[in-house]
């Protein structure tokens, strides 16, 4: 036998060890466990434990998605056009994106808030702010569709929004970019002097869910960022954190970071209710929409405003108070206990948490450090219930699981930290890929989590998937957290930036989720309920279609008499009365989108001829074994042509 | 050997557990009643007891049938379904009746409606239409049925 060479087999060996480090040390290959997929894996024909709405970002729209597969279900059009669907293209969904600057048919979608009673999601109705051009939307969770789209006058970057109460009695939203209130002309350098920050408390009609703002408060002109409503024994106060309390107004990245404690701004919203029945809010004129979808016609009414009551601290003691906290915090979050108010100091070391009784107390026996354009200031120490260290880098956002342990997301360590209620030590951290922003539990900012996961949703995505170019997918991971330690176990990509999101347990929604639109409940004034009605009429210039579909045709499906420079309205009834039969409706040349009809609904886009000829139209939604034979044609005649008015339906 | 019979017993056992090759006849519960096969499957489960025809209630099952069916079925001709004007020729009143009212069950498991879905190609589907409601346009096809068609 050769004689072995030693040192040979060490430097293979060396070598071999050094490609598994390697290998092992590959992103993502070594942290899911075993049993991963097993608990990620829901059957075909099987359902998911949770929905979870994410919001869409900068794409203005909410995800739908089931937790724990990472199934994407639905967008659901909000700030945003969708020609998918045709929201904000149709002339009846137009309307919702109508604002005092027009047609505005975009937004930034940060924060999905699912509404409660007694502090625990009760599965009616999905509320998201809209930054840029502030608005708040309220979504139906019955037909998963926006019902309505209220402006924020007097605010500019509607961040901290739209946080509510445990009854869902209020939403709130606040500016995260002061500005002049009222609006005028003044040099920016004059921040100080000129500049105001507002935090609104928007009314929701506990019936119907319609919402009007109750009243602003006018603050001083600090960047309100995040918020969270108490519950429980702090029901009735809202809590705001402010950054940028130095009141810079050019290179906040420095000169918004020079104090060691910013603010958390606590709002007695009941006090301010008093203040109100008292008369204290004053009128001040603004100018701002709501939008509301009446079901019942199918139709966006949009309605404009120009007043809102305002209330100034000066003249209301006793209404806010502001706890110091380090350090441009950025989230604010309460256990479920309603006690302990936690922020995310986005600079800080710590993770202060303050206490609900110990603020009420120091602000009973006035243990005020200053004051801040006249409201008071309490003394940090005199707040405080413990600080969490060691809590990671840049903390933002806290969940709760119920079981007593608060779950922090930390950016710039891009870690997920567990600790201890009460005790603030950590227990458990565990790596997220890449960048944590906020991260959800299941009621996990409720008075009663259900718990088990924890999603991170995550601002860098990098080389998790296989790239797609320098535009990458938004990347979410779903943790396990029914054990002592946390477990990865599923990355899932998602649409547009998802800021935060909310989860529901499915059996709250699935048995209330509508699966028509009743044609006898139609009351759209341009409804075609049968095919007998279908017609074509001319009113001057404008050609009105009262067209139906059913599988597979339209009726009409020729018509003539349409000339150059007409405008003709196709209004789109679907007679079908089953669920998953929607159609579609486009026709050549259209300077919109599509129509996508559900059943039931009708649904009508503007079609301007610009040349002579004869244009197809045809189902764009595969409806049926037929559906290629969905078609039909619109002949146009001359601007000055004397073809009369045609159509044809099978009698 | 004993290793074969350590290895056939399991594999008997998991047949017998898994039911393969089992020879006990199960009940099939997707097969129709004698009832169904001439009545169809649905709300209709006994022999109606019709009155004579009543021309109020037809005229009412008109304006239902034009919201709820004439899109896709006329009375003389091939629509997106058969035409109906001497359906009850064709089908029992109970039938007719079943059919309105569950159409997803019928072409899952009836026999003629399969055949008719073949020819078709389109399934038929539930109208949202009340039991009442029902009736009433079968009111309105008995009419049709005793009508000979004018061109």
């Amino acid at each position: 036998m050769k004689k072995v060479d030693l040192k040979k087999i060490l430097a293979a060996f060396g070598v071999v060890a050094f490609l598994s480090v390697l290998w092992i040390g590959c992103p993502g290959s070594d942290l899911t466990q075993g049993d991963a997929a097993e608990k990620t894996y829901v059957a075909p024909g099987k359902y998911d434990e949770f929905y979870l709405f994410t919001s869409g970002g900068f794409s203005g729209q909410v995800g739908v998605y089931g937790i724990p597969s990472g199934r994407h279900f639905k967008t659901i059009s909000v700030f945003a056009q969708n020609p998918e669907t045709g929201y904000g293209y149709s002339e009846e969904t137009k309307g919702m994106l109508e604002t005092s600057f027009g047609f505005v048919p975009w937004d930034d979608a940060h924060h999905p808030k699912l509404s409660q009673t007694d502090g625990i999601p009760d599965g009616r109705w999905l509320f998201i702010n809209g930054n840029n051009t502030p608005r708040i939307a309220r979504l139906d969770l019955k037909t998963f569709e926006t019902a309505e789209i209220i402006e924020i006058p007097n605010a500019g970057g509607n961040h901290a929004s739209p946080f509510l109460t445990e009854n869902t009695e209020y939403v709130v939203a606040s500016t995260r970019f002061s500005l002049p209130i009222p609006q005028k002309d003044v040099a920016i350098s004059t921040y100080k002097e000129n500049f105001k920050g507002s935090i609104s408390f928007v009314k929701v009609d506990p019936e119907s869910g319609e919402m009007n703002i109750a009243f602003q408060i006018l603050v001083p002109g600090f960047d309100y960022d995040l918020a969270h409503a108490g519950k429980g024994p702090s029901h009735g106060w809202a809590f705001f954190t402010c950054y940028n309390t130095e009141q810079a107004n050019t290179m906040l990245e420095v000169n918004a970071s020079q104090k060691d404690k910013d603010l958390i701004a606590a709002v007695n919203w009941k006090m301010a209710e008093k203040y109100i029945a008292e008369g204290k809010g004053k009128a001040m004129e603004a100018n701002y929409y709501h939008n509301v979808y009446d079901e019942s016609e199918q139709t966006a009414k949009s309605k404009k405003l120009n007043s809102v009551k305002v209330l100034d601290p000066k003249d209301c003691p006793g209404l806010i108070y502001y706890i110091p906290t380090p350090k441009s915090p950025h989230g604010v979050d309460v256990d479920p206990s309603g006690e302990y108010i936690v922020a995310g100091g986005k600079l800080a070391a710590v993770i202060p948490v303050h206490s609900f009784s110990k603020m009420i107390k120091a602000i009973d026996s006035k243990n005020f450090d200053g004051d801040a354009a006249g409201i008071p200031i309490l003394k940090y120490d005199a707040v405080l219930a413990g600080e969490v260290q060691n809590a990671g880098l840049g903390p933002l956002h806290t969940e709760f699981d119920g079981e007593g342990y608060a779950y922090t997301s930390a950016f710039v360590s891009s870690e997920i930290v567990k600790w201890k209620i009460g005790t603030w030590e950590v227990v458990d951290r565990i790596p997220t890929y890449y960048s944590i922003g906020h991260l959800n539990i299941p009621g996990g900012d409720s008075r009663k989590p259900w718990g088990k996961y924890v999603i991170a949703l995550n601002k860098i995505t990098k080389d998790r998937y296989l790239p797609t170019g320098p535009e990458l997918t938004q990347s979410a991971q779903l943790f396990d957290i029914s054990g002592e330690k946390m477990q990865l176990i599923l990355d899932f990509p998602t649409v547009g930036e998802p800021h935060y999101a909310q989860s529901i347990p499915a059996d709250i929604l699935m048995k209330n989720s509508a699966k028509i639109y009743r044609l006898d409940d139609n009351k759209s004034p341009y409804a075609t309920k049968s095919e007998k009605q279908a017609r074509v009429e001319r009113k001057g210039s404008e050609v009105h279609v009262y067209m139906t579909t059913i599988r597979t045709h339209f009726a009409p499906d020729n018509i003539e008499g349409v000339k150059v420079g007409d405008k003709v309205y196709f209004h789109v009834t679907n007679l079908e009365q089953d669920w998953d039969i929607p159609h579609g409706f486009a026709v050549k040349g259209l300077n919109s989108s599509e129509l996508l009809i559900m059943p039931g609904q009708t649904k009508t886009v503007v079609w301007t001829p610009k040349f002579e000829g004869v244009f197809p139209f045809y189902c764009t939604d595969f409806c049926s074994a037929l559906h290629q034979e969905m078609q039909g044609y619109i002949r146009v005649s001359a601007a000055n042509s004397s073809t009369p008015i045609s159509y044809n339906i099978q009698k | 050997m004993k290793t074969t019979t350590f290895l056939i017993l399991p594999l008997l056992l998991a047949i017998l557990l898994t039911g393969c090759g089992g020879k006990k006849k199960p009940v099939d519960p997707d097969k129709l009643t004698d009832f169904q096969l001439a009545n169809g499957i649905g709300p209709v489960m006994k022999p109606l007891e019709l009155k004579p025809i009543d021309k109020k209630t037809a005229a009412e099952g008109e304006k239902i049938f034009e919201q709820k069916c004439f899109s896709c079925h006329r009375l003389d001709q091939k629509l997106v379904g058969p035409p109906l004007h001497e359906v009850l020729k064709r089908r029992s009143p109970e039938f007719v009746v079943n059919m309105i009212m569950n159409p997803d069950i019928m072409i899952q498991k009836h026999p003629e409606v399969k055949k008719l879905l073949a020819q078709y190609l389109q399934k038929m589907t539930y109208q949202d239409v009340k039991l009442e409601d029902a009736f009433k346009i079968l009111e309105y096809l008995r009419v049709q049925n005793e009508t000979p068609i004018t061109k």
